[in-house]
C-alpha cells in the first residue's frame, strides 16, 4: 500500500508544476490582457492555479502521511481499500474540476470556484482519511507524540472547515448578506490553519527524524506551541476581515487572539538561531537545508501576519498586494518547502543514489526558488504599497484602470520572478518526481 | 512503532486542553452563525440572491472584490453603486463590453438587473474603503457602519 501512499505524492508534484505554470500564464494576463483572453480569460485561469496549487498542497500532505505511517512509524494501515477508495475519489475530483472550470460551470467561490456538488466526493475523500488514520493510529500508537496530534487535527478541521465553506448554500445564510460572508471567510482562515495543522505536522516529523531525536515532538513546549496554533485556527480568522461589518465582538476577539502568535514569533527566531549553528552533517542533509529555508519564511510571513493584524496597518494594507504577499510566502515559502522537504526525506530514505546524483540540481533549484520568491514578494510589497497610496493618500484618485497601467514596470518584475520560482521548482521536483517517487510506486 | 525515548508524562492534560478547546469552539460557533450579523441588516430579496449567482456562475470573484476580499485585477466592487460618477448605469455598460481583461458577457437586459440589485444590497451594507473609520491609539480601527 505504500505503492498508493506515492501515488498521491506523484500527482501532487505534478499539480505543483502545472500550479506553477498556471501562475505565470496568470501573470501574463496581468500586463497583456488579451492573452488567451478568448479561451481561458483570468476569472477561469485564476481557479485553474489557485486550485492546483492547493491540490499539491493537500495530496502531498496526505500522501506523506499515509506514508510515514506504514514506513516510519511501522504501523499497519487500517484499510487499504479505503485508502484506494481516498485515492480513486481525488483523482476523480480533480478531473471534474478541471472539466468544471474549462466549461465555466463555476461555483465561483473564492478559493472554491468549483461546480458545488464537487464538494460531495471531497468530502467523502476526507472521511474516509479520517477513518482510516484513526483507525489506525488510535489502536497502535500509545502516548501521541505531537505531529500525530496535528495531522489529526488538520483532518478534522479541513473536514468540518470544508463543509462550512459551503454553508452558502443553506438560505440561513445565503439570505444574510454579511453572515454569510463572514461565515465564508472564517471558513478560508480556519481551513488554511487546517492544511497548515499537515503540513507544520509533517515539519515537526521530519525534524524529529532528520535529528534522530524525538524530543522536538515531544514535552511541554510541543504541546503548548500545538495549543497556540489551534487557538488561532477557531479564533483568529476574522483579522482577515476586520473592515467587514460584523458584530464588533467577533473582530475584537481575532485582535486579541492574533496577538498571541507573537509569543510562537519569538520563539521560532531563537530556535533559528540554533538552527543555523547545527552541525556539518545535519547542514549537508538536504531535507534539513529546506527546513532551514521554512523557518526563515516563517519568520518574514508571521512578522507581516502579526502587523496585518493590526487593525490600524490592517486598515491600510487590507485589498492591497500585502495580502497577496502573505498568502504567496506561506503557500510557497512555507507550505512548499517542508513538503518537498518531505518528499526530498522519502526519496532519500528509499533511493538515496538519487538525491546523491541530483544533489547539485536539487541545490541550484533551491536557490532560485528562493532568490526568486523573494524578488516576487518585494514586487508584491511595491504593489500593495503603490495601491494603498492610491486608495488612501491621493487626493483626487486617478481611475482604477490607470493606477493600474501604473504597475506594470512592478508587473513585469512580478512575472519574471514568477517564471524564477516555476524554474526553481522544475529544477527540485522535476527529478525528484521521474527519478525518485515514479519508479518507487513501481517497486 | 519504536520505544518511546522521552515519553510525554501529561496526556490526561492534553486531552483535557483539547476537549476544552473544542468545547469553546463549538460555543463560538454558534454565536457566529446566529449572531455574527447585526441584527438591523435586512435579507436579501430573491432578485438579489439570483444576481449573487450570476456573480459566482461568471467567477467576478477571480478579479473583483467586496470588502476588499477577491482577486486584484479588477476593481473593488463595494460601493460601486453608490459613489459619484458610478451606479447602475455604470455597472451595466461594463457587463457585456469586454474591455481589457474583462471576458465579454452575454448578460440579458434581466439579469443585468439582477447583479446591479445584487451591488446595490451590498452596497447598503457598508463602506471599503471606509475612509470615515476611527483610529484609536490602541492600535483598534472603529469603522463607520450604516447600520445602528
Amino acid at each position: 500500500m505504500k505503492r498508493i501512499s506515492l501515488l498521491f505524492i506523484a500527482m501532487a508534484l505534478l499539480a505543483l508544476l502545472t500550479g506553477a505554470m498556471f501562475g505565470v500564464l496568470a501573470g501574463i494576463q496581468y500586463i497583456f490582457p488579451e492573452f488567451l483572453k478568448e479561451t481561458m480569460a483570468f476569472n477561469k485561469m485564476r481557479p485553474f492555479h489557485v486550485s492546483t496549487v492547493v491540490g499539491w498542497i493537500i495530496l502531498c500532505a496526505t500522501g506523506g502521511i499515509y506514508y510515514y505511517l506504514q514506513e516510519e512509524l511501522n504501523t499497519t494501515l487500517y484499510s487499504s481499500r479505503l485508502l484506494k477508495m481516498h485515492f480513486i475519489v481525488f483523482v476523480v475530483c480533480a478531473i471534474a474540476v478541471y472539466i468544471s472550470f474549462a466549461t465555466g460551470k463555476m461555483g465561483g467561490r473564492e478559493y472554491m470556484e468549483y461546480f458545488p456538488l464537487i464538494t460531495l466526493p471531497i468530502l467523502i475523500g476526507w472521511i474516509l482519511f479520517g477513518i482510516n488514520y484513526f483507525k489506525t493510529t488510535l489502536k497502535q500508537i500509545q502516548n501521541w507524540p505531537v505531529y500525530l496530534w496535528m495531522w489529526g487535527t488538520g483532518i478534522v478541521f479541513m473536514t468540518y472547515h470544508f463543509t462550512e465553506a459551503h454553508f452558502w448554500l443553506i438560505p440561513y445564510f445565503r439570505e444574510n448578506f454579511i453572515k454569510d460572508f463572514a461565515v465564508q471567510w472564517k471558513s478560508y482562515g480556519s481551513f488554511v490553519g487546517s492544511w497548515n495543522m499537515l503540513v507544520y505536522g509533517t515539519s515537526v516529523f521530519l525534524m524529529a527524524k532528520v535529528k534522530g531525536n524525538e524530543s522536538v515532538a515531544r514535552g511541554k513546549k510541543a504541546f503548548f506551541f500545538y495549543f497556540l496554533g489551534l487557538f488561532n485556527l477557531m479564533l483568529g480568522w476574522a483579522h482577515h476581515s476586520y473592515i467587514v461589518p460584523t458584530v464588533p465582538w467577533i473582530r475584537y476577539l481575532a485582535y486579541g487572539v492574533s496577538m498571541t502568535e507573537w509569543i510562537i514569533f519569538f520563539s521560532i527566531l531563537r530556535d533559528w538561531k540554533k538552527m543555523l549553528s547545527a552541525d556539518e552533517k545535519l547542514k549537508n542533509n538536504l531535507s534539513y537545508q529546506f527546513l532551514v529555508s521554512t523557518e526563515f519564511w516563517v519568520c518574514i510571513n508571521l512578522f507581516i501576519a502579526l502587523l496585518i493584524s493590526i487593525p490600524y496597518i490592517n486598515y491600510y494594507t487590507h485589498g492591497t498586494h500585502i495580502t497577496v504577499l502573505h498568502s504567496m510566502g506561506t503557500t510557497i515559502g512555507i507550505n512548499t518547502s517542508i513538503l518537498l522537504a518531505s518528499v526530498i526525506f522519502i526519496v532519500n530514505r528509499a533511493m538515496p543514489q538519487v538525491t546523491e546524483q541530483f544533489k547539485k540540481q536539487i541545490l541550484s533549484g533551491f536557490w532560485i526558488l528562493n532568490i526568486s520568491l523573494f524578488v516576487f514578494l518585494c514586487s508584491l510589497l511595491w504593489s500593495g504599497i503603490k495601491r494603498s497610496i492610491w486608495m488612501y493618500f491621493s487626493e483626487n484618485p486617478v481611475p482604477f484602470g490607470s493606477m493600474q497601467e501604473d504597475l506594470q514596470s512592478v508587473m513585469y518584475v512580478f512575472l519574471l520572478s514568477g517564471l524564477g520560482i516555476l524554474t526553481g521548482l522544475l529544477f527540485v521536483a522535476f527529478p525528484l518526481l521521474k527519478r525518485g517517487i515514479l519508479p518507487l510506486t513501481k517497486k | 512503532m519504536s520505544p518511546n525515548p522521552n515519553p510525554n508524562p501529561n496526556i490526561k492534560g492534553n486531552r483535557l486542553v483539547i476537549t476544552l478547546l473544542v468545547c469553546m469552539f463549538i460555543i463560538y460557533n454558534i454565536f457566529v452563525y446566529i449572531g455574527a450579523q447585526p441584527k438591523e441588516m435586512p435579507i436579501m430579496s430573491e432578485k438579489a440572491i439570483k444576481g449573487q449567482q450570476l456573480y459566482q456562475d461568471h467567477n467576478c470573484t477571480a478579479c473583483h472584490q467586496l470588502y476588499g476580499l477577491g482577486g486584484y485585477l479588477g476593481p473593488d466592487l463595494t460601493n460601486v453603486i453608490s459613489a459619484t460618477g458610478k451606479g447602475e448605469m455604470y455597472v451595466k455598460s461594463f457587463l457585456n463590453s469586454g474591455v481589457k481583461s474583462m471576458p465579454k458577457f452575454n448578460f440579458t437586459e434581466e439579469e443585468k438587473e439582477a447583479i446591479v440589485e445584487y451591488l446595490s444590497e451590498v452596497d447598503k451594507t457598508g463602506y471599503f474603503p471606509n475612509y470615515e473609520a476611527e483610529k484609536k491609539p490602541n492600535g483598534w480601527v472603529k469603522i463607520k457602519t450604516k447600520h445602528k
